[in-house]
């Protein structure tokens, strides 16, 4: 049952407690929920827009509800999940702060990963090339992509600020690797930080 | 104790009927006893009794599920879902399908005769609820000596009674299979059935419901019920893709023509017309009378002091809801309402959208993507 999980998602998997109550916000088809099953014992529930996937994923025996994470977090009840996942997910919500605010609300801590729009490789796409990044990470064009909200990890870190959240762990990765904290914000092309209110 | 082979005990198999003495309570306070349940099982119970499955049927189905129909002779109404090599599996699976109390294939209801007069019950019979067909298929279970059931599973009316059997028993349901369905049914579904239910009693044969001594039934009503009915099981686009406004073709011109006349010149009406004639041979009108009111009767958080949630909160059993994108009888946001509920219960609930361009009726019809979710939901174990 063991497949390549994406290195975030990976990441996430490690880290959860065994038999933890876990809620994966754009779970996508599942994967990382059968990993943190099969591994971990984690009682796994999801949440995906796309119907094709929720259809893989409850083919695979998973609880997943076809839905919208920018409305229909509210009707999960309070502290109802030990984690709240949202990977690569953020970026394209209409209001990730507010998203943030329902995992949190939602579950005792949150896992948040997306894409760091602050990578050299961007900046250098957008200072020397004049054009948005498309990159491996981000492989998109402007125009058909789903990200909606380009966020840096610097951008991030001043949000968990202002909203005196914690930060419990962070961990960035370059490639399928971990990288460094320092000048994350310039090396790393995904950011992964575990939040408590 | 091994697996029983369904020829050794008479309680299993094909066209089976049992006369439980019950009595049964119903919502309305009155007692139905003795109750008939007409069913049919498939496949073998295994020894610890974990493979039992419970069908649902619809408004105006049956016991078929999975074998001929003894009228029509048209294969079991969900031989995509049940059956060799389908999600519902009498290999793996000791499949039940019983026909509820109130309809007319030999369950209890309105055309079956009351033992204490002799007679047909008619309008005599008392009115039903969803949880009323949910509380005598319990009945069934215990003649069967089956505890729990592994999943219960429906569409449309059979998603209500699926949905409520663990609203009623808890314990006696793992998994639960909602398609197509709703936890109530909303203005416009009571006002269809109405127009429905007006049909029939105006037609002069219905006589208050006792047309069953000279066989001069209210066929004209009920037909046209069907047709009504009919249409709400169908999508717009459908419609116009399997009729438009194409005319009904006639021997001397099979291309059709108008008549500047009343017959069924488009090719829609020449099909509702089949539709409402053929309903008739195998349904009975007072019967169509009694499973409308018992669906508009229906609303699952009514039942728990207008909490849909408080309904689920007594029960372990996990949940997958499907809905039909082209469905507007029992649209998308009345599957949402259910999984919000279940959320907020902290139940373990599934839902997905499918999409087909066959409206209500896309249920019994063929979806890959229906097979692959409700095969993968049956397999998924507890997390």
């Amino acid at each position: 049952m063991s497949e390549m999980l994406r290195p975030d998602l990976a990441l996430i998997a490690r880290t959860v407690r065994q038999g933890a109550r876990v809620l994966d916000v754009g779970c996508g088809d599942g994967a990382l929920m059968a990993a943190m099953r099969d591994a971990k014992q984690v009682d796994a529930r999801g949440l995906e827009i796309d119907g094709s996937n929720v259809a893989a994923a409850v083919g695979r025996g998973l609880s997943v509800v076809q839905g919208d994470a920018d409305t229909d977090l509210t009707y999960y009840p309070d502290a109802s999940f030990d984690y709240a996942i949202l990977s690569q997910t953020l970026q394209t919500t209409r209001r990730p702060d507010k998203v943030v605010e329902e995992l949190l609300r939602i579950g005792g801590q949150a896992f948040v990963s997306f894409p760091n729009f602050a990578h050299w490789r961007g900046r250098l796409s957008l200072m020397w090339g004049g054009r948005m990044p498309v990159t491996r990470l981000l492989p998109d064009t402007w125009y058909d992509t789903l990200n909606i909200h380009h966020v840096t990890v610097d951008d991030f870190r001043a949000l968990v600020k202002e909203r005196g959240w914690t930060i419990d762990g962070q961990w960035f990765l370059k490639g399928d690797r971990e990288t460094t904290h320092a000048n994350a914000n310039l090396f790393a092309e995904h950011a992964v930080f575990l939040l408590r209110k | 104790m091994a697996s029983v082979p369904i020829s050794e005990d008479s309680r299993f198999g094909l066209r089976r009927q049992a006369r439980l003495a019950g009595p049964l309570r119903l919502s309305s306070g009155a007692q139905l006893g003795p109750v008939d349940i007409a069913y049919e099982t498939y496949g073998a119970m295994n020894a610890d009794k974990s493979n039992v499955i419970l069908i649902c049927h619809a408004l105006t189905g049956d016991q078929y599920v999975a074998s001929d129909h003894p009228v029509t002779g048209k294969p079991g109404w969900w031989w995509r879902l049940v059956g060799e090599g389908k999600p519902v599996d009498p290999a793996r699976h000791f499949i039940i399908c019983s026909n509820v109390i109130g309809s007319c294939m030999g369950s209890s209801g309105p055309a079956s005769i009351d033992p204490a007069t002799g007679d047909p019950h008619a309008m005599r019979f008392p009115v039903l609820t969803i949880a009323d067909m949910v509380r005598a298929q319990a009945l069934l279970l215990d003649h069967l000596g089956v505890d729990r059931l592994s999943a219960v599973i429906g569409g449309s009316m059979g998603g209500m009674q699926a949905l409520t059997w663990p609203t009623l028993f808890p314990d006696r349901v793992e998994r639960c299979v909602v398609i197509a369905s709703t936890a109530r049914h909303s203005a416009q579904n009571i006002a269809f059935h109405e127009v429905g239910r007006q049909a029939i009693m105006a037609d002069p044969n219905w006589r208050g419901g006792d047309y069953y001594a000279d066989g001069q039934v209210p066929s004209a009503g009920l037909a046209v019920a069907r047709m009504a009915a009919h249409i709400t099981y169908l999508s717009e686009a459908g419609l116009t893709e399997k009729f438009g406004r194409r005319l009904q073709g006639r021997p001397e011109n099979p291309n059709g023509a108008k008549t500047f006349g009343f017959d069924a010149d488009f090719q829609v009406e020449s099909y509702l017309r089949h539709q409402g004639l053929s309903f008739v041979d195998r349904f009975d009108a007072n019967s169509y009378l009694y499973i409308t009111r018992a669906m508009d009767y229906y609303d699952i958080a009514e039942d728990h002091g207008g909490s849909l949630a408080k309904a689920f909160t007594a029960t372990s059993a996990r949940f997958c809801l499907v809905s039909f994108d082209t469905d507007w009888l029992y649209p998308t946001a009345e599957s949402r309402i259910i999984v919000h509920a279940l959320n907020a219960s902290g139940a373990q609930a599934s839902f997905v959208e499918l999409s087909s361009p066959f409206g209500h009726d896309a249920f019994l019809l063929e979806c890959p993507e229906l097979n692959r979710v409700v095969d993968g939901f049956l397999r998924g174990g507890r997390a």
